[in-house]
């Protein structure tokens, strides 16, 4: 049973009806073709309609899609050799990022991102995505690595938010972040970064930090989850459908506000509607940028993602 | 500080300046930079307002250049006075130009975090000057020049996870709250009381990121004799 959102119910429940009709005509051979076709269109009006004016708050819904393609996903289908690398060297492997080293359009890449799980099991695993400090400086390990040998660094970005607990504070949850950021400020190498999902505070800038920062259509990057702000502002986490709609978090948004250079375009309804075209889509997307980066000096690169995140937010 | 029990008042960026800086060598830069409602978060606008009123402050920051001991430093002093410390874009870009200042003169920079994270009406501009000041320090280090971070109650969120953890040195006052997210917040997810002595100053160095808790009455002392063993010969 696929996660149908209450918005979303009218479309099912026409494409449902069309699946009946059409078995319904294939079983008693009777010709329903008209029907068909009206319905059909009546179906791809309503869609149009309600995928292109997502709410913010609907955005965040389809950006959490279970089925929604996490950062393993996209490695596999855009990766050739990958060979995943574990450990921070210092305390442990944070299963809430993967990372690694592999072939993409033509080059060696360094490839990290937040991984969610598929299913309650896997995501107690990883964490719902979101990463401790030794995620953190596992991500750091393999930024300076891929600086060593001169790869250019892909991040997918898709968590909550950094985890929140006695252990990451422990071991240095904010000092973890701050080092990332420094890193990826200073990273000799150009950065790609790609925001598949939701990125929600400290914990997705630790990895969302580039020269050129992608965002799928639909999905979402925010000072904290609208949950954590509604906490912080009202001290109710209920509210976070407000929060959503005031924090100015959607791909539109950001793109308006200088804070993303780009918005790939997702399959209608959301990438879990056709995975495999919104692969394609990011895919064609993230190679183009990958290409121009890598033409450009070294130098240069790292002026230009100076300035670029001095200039965010000046007035 | 309360002679009995020895506890550190949070102190407004002016007192923090004179109490550091060397009295009268204090140059503000950005004095007129000010904090706007940019994404008409409801309620932001008043709160600004209100903040400025109270605290005579533009913003939750005040930058500037100084001596300390006789040493010539970029300063950036936060305010909890103002909406808690939060960093919105003008503190960050003032944070960032400071940095900038500090690169350009060649000399030490020196902060004192008091914040308690991101400025949530600022959306994710907030989030990006975590960015915009890790790089703006980052620059520093590369170019070899001191940076000192003094944590002082509470250092959290956004400001801890970006320049004021990436100190040289990082000096804490004594009981300073210090962490990423914020006690109430972990209570609340893991649905248990957090020890004694959770997230303060001596927590944070006992586990190995803080170098030293130094009380305030010994804080401008430190600061001179750190800044006499990275003076340049010149």
């Amino acid at each position: 049973m696929p996660t149908v959102f209450d918005f979303e119910k009218p479309i099912y429940e026409l494409e449902t009806k069309i699946a009946e009709l059409k078995q319904f005509s294939a079983d008693k051979e009777i010709d329903l073709s008209q029907e068909i076709e009206s319905l059909e269109r009546r179906v791809s009006e309503l869609k149009r309609k309600t995928y292109g004016n997502l709410s913010p708050w609907q955005k965040v819904l389809i950006a959490r899609h279970p089925e929604r393609l996490g950062a393993r996903d996209y490695i596999e289908r855009f990766c050739t050799d990958f060979i995943e690398l574990h450990g921070d060297r210092a305390f442990g492997d944070d299963p809430a990022v993967v990372g690694g080293i592999g072939r993409m359009n033509g080059y060696v890449v360094t490839v990290v991102g937040h991984q969610k799980g598929r299913g309650t099991k896997e995501n107690l695993v990883r964490n719902f995505g979101m990463i401790h400090p030794e995620g953190c400086r596992k991500v750091r390990r393999l930024m300076r690595q891929a600086e060593k040998f001169g790869r250019p660094l892909v991040c997918f970005v898709d968590t909550p938010g950094a985890h929140c607990g006695i252990g990451a504070e422990e071991r240095g949850q904010a000092e973890a972040i701050a080092r990332n950021l420094m890193a990826l400020s200073t990273l000799e190498v150009p950065v790609v970064v790609a925001v598949i999902g939701e990125g929600g505070s400290g914990g997705a800038l630790a990895l969302g930090m580039g020269d050129r920062v992608l965002m799928q259509e639909h999905a979402v990057f925010s000072v904290s989850s609208p949950e954590a702000c509604a906490s912080i502002i009202w001290k109710d986490a209920g509210r976070a459908r407000e929060a959503a709609e005031m924090l100015k978090l959607t791909a539109q948004d950001l793109l308006r506000l200088g804070v993303i250079d780009a918005i790939v375009p997702e399959p209608l309804g959301g990438v879990h509607r056709d995975p495999e075209q919104a692969a394609a889509l990011l895919r064609e997307a993230l190679f183009h940028h990958l290409d121009e980066l890598m033409r450009l000096d070294r130098q240069e690169l790292l002026q230009a993602r100076y300035h670029k995140y001095r200039a965010i937010g000046n007035l | 500080m309360c002679p009995k029990c020895a506890h550190h008042f949070r102190l407004t960026a002016r007192e923090r300046l004179e109490i550091t800086l060397d009295p009268e060598t204090f140059h503000e830069f950005d004095a007129e930079l000010e904090p706007k409602d940019i994404l008409a978060f409801p309620g932001y606008g008043e709160k600004l307002a209100k903040a400025q009123e109270q605290t005579g402050l533009k913003e939750a920051v005040v930058t500037g250049t100084g001596t300390i001991g006789g040493h010539q430093v970029v300063i950036a002093v936060m305010d909890t006075h103002f909406i808690m410390g939060s960093m919105g874009t003008v503190v960050g870009e003032k944070v960032a130009r400071a940095a900038d200042q500090a690169l350009e003169r060649r000399v030490p920079f020196v902060t004192f975090a008091a914040s308690g994270g991101a400025r949530m009406q600022e959306g994710i501009l907030s989030l990006m000057q975590m960015a915009k000041t890790a790089a703006a320090v980052g620059r520093l280090d590369r170019a070899g020049l001191l940076y000192l971070s003094v944590l002082t109650d509470p250092t959290m969120g956004g400001v801890s996870a970006s320049f004021a953890f990436l100190g040289d040195i990082i000096l804490a006052e004594p009981g300073a709250l210090i962490g990423f997210a914020g006690p109430r917040v972990i209570e609340q997810t893991i649905r248990q009381k957090l020890p004694e002595g959770f997230q303060r100053a001596e927590f944070l160095q006992e586990h190995g990121f803080v170098d030293k808790v130094v009380p305030r009455s010994q804080l401008r002392q430190t600061i001179i004799t750190i800044l006499d063993l990275h003076a340049r010969g010149d």
